[in-house]
């Protein structure tokens, strides 16, 4: 690993005015994909601003049922907070089928948002890759592709997100707060991260120097009736191979309301939009869902080694629905 | 680079004074350093073990002001002040910690590489179930329990040790020991 220095700043601004002098600068959180990086030579670098004594760690109420989430808060302490559970399962859920207990009372919200693709060739320096070497090459295209992106990829990235949380805050329409030197910006989180098209170097929108401070989720009605399904190789401690954050309203057997976002398929959670329009008014059965999948999954553009993605959204939306209609009508 | 222009913050080291099974320890450490290696190279507690250095097997787990944390991805600078208790902290003089009689009874692992690791996730998961913090294997997320905390089962347990992996395949008789654990605490 290359050396580099550490600075603690005492507060906000401070670090935002030490992390624009320094361009070589990376904000330090739980460390648990910075480090990780750092030690496979992928990220190199000259200073560490350590965010974590920054008092960036509370959840608070927001008008309309909103909660406000500090950047800094760990993801056990959100997963573990009662109003979370309460009023957004599907984002407790999403935070708990993520890493393992001691990762996740390291991960903070902040680092969450940012850890970079789980893609073999972004972590092997001896390979080419876009997102790490911008202009090398994607090796995935003609190499292993399993995990990899059926929707919205580009000739030069294939990569997935890979992260859990932000597919729940995807579905519920969330907020990316941060700070930079000319101060703080809100940025819808459809508009946080991309599609890779010709510049897969940038996973997020974030600009340089910006410090995300926290996350702001709106109150819902819907959001009380909602869960986190993820389908992966083992049951526990693996990343998604296809994950869904779901939420649902219905009213005698017909959807009023739906949210939907799909993990583990696309360079972004992928808010599932279309199918979110096909299916209200239209009566929770399988044949309507699954032509409302069908309508999100029509551009799908899957490798070989990828294709059983898409039978793996359609039937894991579906069994999703059907189980969050089921509780409802309890 | 001449000195003139090394900067203070790049400078590659730091003074820390860590704080571990109680004691204070000055030291000066390279900013690299992880707390695994720091804790095993200088200050000779080889408890705690290194698997995988990516966060990926729990062998290295150690106790971060009360909670379970990876010690191969915390950076030794970044914990300085903190309360750290590795295995080697936990019993009391020659009196064992509960969760370690409960795998000695239990006969908890083989060769025993993962043990400290294991043994110190033990004892931040069942603090994390007495602040009744749900898991991936709890039914509904927003049931809230009572004092006691959540009476862990076998399937909760197997979730929430699923950060500690052994190579020996000892899983079977770590399950009733943490099960025992908790029941013990609770006595
Ligand atoms: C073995 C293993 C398994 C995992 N499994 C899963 C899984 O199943 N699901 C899942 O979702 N995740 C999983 N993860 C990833 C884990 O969730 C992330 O590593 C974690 O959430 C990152 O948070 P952090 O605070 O540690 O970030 P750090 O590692 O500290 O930072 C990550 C990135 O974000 C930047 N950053 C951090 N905070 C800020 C801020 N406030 N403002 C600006 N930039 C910031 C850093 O500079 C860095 O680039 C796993 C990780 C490991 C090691
Ligand atoms: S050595 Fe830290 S998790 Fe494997
Ligand atoms: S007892 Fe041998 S690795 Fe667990």
């Amino acid at each position: 690993m290359k050396p580099f220095g550490y600075e603690r700043p005492v507060d906000l601004a401070a670090a935002v005015t030490l992390l624009a002098e320094r361009p070589d600068a990376r904000v330090l959180a739980g460390g648990t994909n910075l480090v990780d990086l750092m030690r496979l030579g992928v990220e190199r670098p000259g200073l560490l601003i350590d965010v974590n004594r920054l008092g960036m760690d509370g959840i608070e109420p927001m008008a309309g049922g909103g909660i406000r989430i500090g950047a800094g808060v760990r993801n056990s302490d959100l997963a573990g907070d009662i109003g979370v559970r309460t009023a957004f399962p599907l984002l407790a859920e999403a935070v708990l089928a993520g890493a393992s207990g001691q990762l996740r009372n390291m991960a903070s919200v902040g680092g969450n948002l940012l850890q970079r693709t789980r893609c073999l060739y972004f972590a092997d320096t001896s390979k080419p890759c876009n997102k790490r070497e911008p202009g090398s090459g994607c090796s995935a295209l003609a190499g292993s592709s399993r995990e990899l992106a059926v929707l919205g990829a580009s000739e030069s990235c294939i990569a997935t997100f890979p992260g859990d949380m932000a597919v729940a805050l995807s579905a519920l329409g969330a907020r990316v707060e941060f700070q930079t030197e000319r101060g703080e910006h809100v940025v819808d989180i459809d508009d946080f991260y991309r599609d890779p098209g010709d510049h897969p170097e940038l996973d997020t929108t974030l600009p340089p120097g910006a410090i995300i401070t926290a996350v702001h989720v709106p109150g819902l009605p819907v959001s009380a009736r909602s869960t986190y399904r993820k389908a992966r190789d083992r049951r526990s401690f693996a990343f998604g191979l296809v994950t869904v954050a779901a939420a649902l309203e219905v009213d005698d057997g017909i959807v009023q309301g739906v949210r939907l976002a799909l993990g583990g398929v696309a360079h972004r959670p992928w808010r599932a939009r279309r199918a979110e329009a096909e299916l209200v008014g239209r009566p929770v059965a399988v044949a309507a869902i699954e032509r409302a999948i069908d309508a999100e999954l029509s551009e799908a553009r899957p490798t070989p080694e990828n294709a059983f993605k898409v039978p793996l959204v359609r039937r894991l939306v579906t069994g999703t629905l059907l189980r969050l209609a089921a509780e409802d009508g309890r | 680079m001449s000195p003139s222009e090394v900067r203070p913050n790049s400078a590659p080291s730091s003074s820390i004074a860590l704080s571990v099974n109680g004691r204070e320890r000055a030291l000066e450490v390279d900013n690299r350093a992880s707390l695994l290696d720091t804790l095993r190279e200088r200050l000779d507690l080889t408890g705690t073990k290194k698997g995988c250095d990516h966060g990926q097997c729990g062998a290295c787990t150690v106790l971060v002001a009360g909670r379970r944390v990876n010690s191969c991805l915390t950076l030794a600078v970044a914990v300085e002040g903190d309360e750290i208790v590795t295995v080697e902290g936990l019993s009391d003089g020659d009196r064992l910690h509960p969760v370690q009689q409960a795998f000695l009874e239990r006969d908890g692992f083989q060769c025993g590489y993962c043990t400290p690791g294991q043994i110190c996730s033990t004892v931040g998961l069942l603090a994390e179930a007495k602040k009744g913090w749900p898991s991936h294997a709890t039914a509904d997320v927003s049931h809230v329990c009572g004092p006691e905390g959540v009476t862990l089962d076998e399937n909760e347990v197997r979730e929430r040790l699923s950060g500690n992996l052994c190579r020996c395949g000892a899983y079977a008789n770590m399950v009733p020991a943490v099960l025992d654990a908790q029941a013990a605490e609770r006595r």
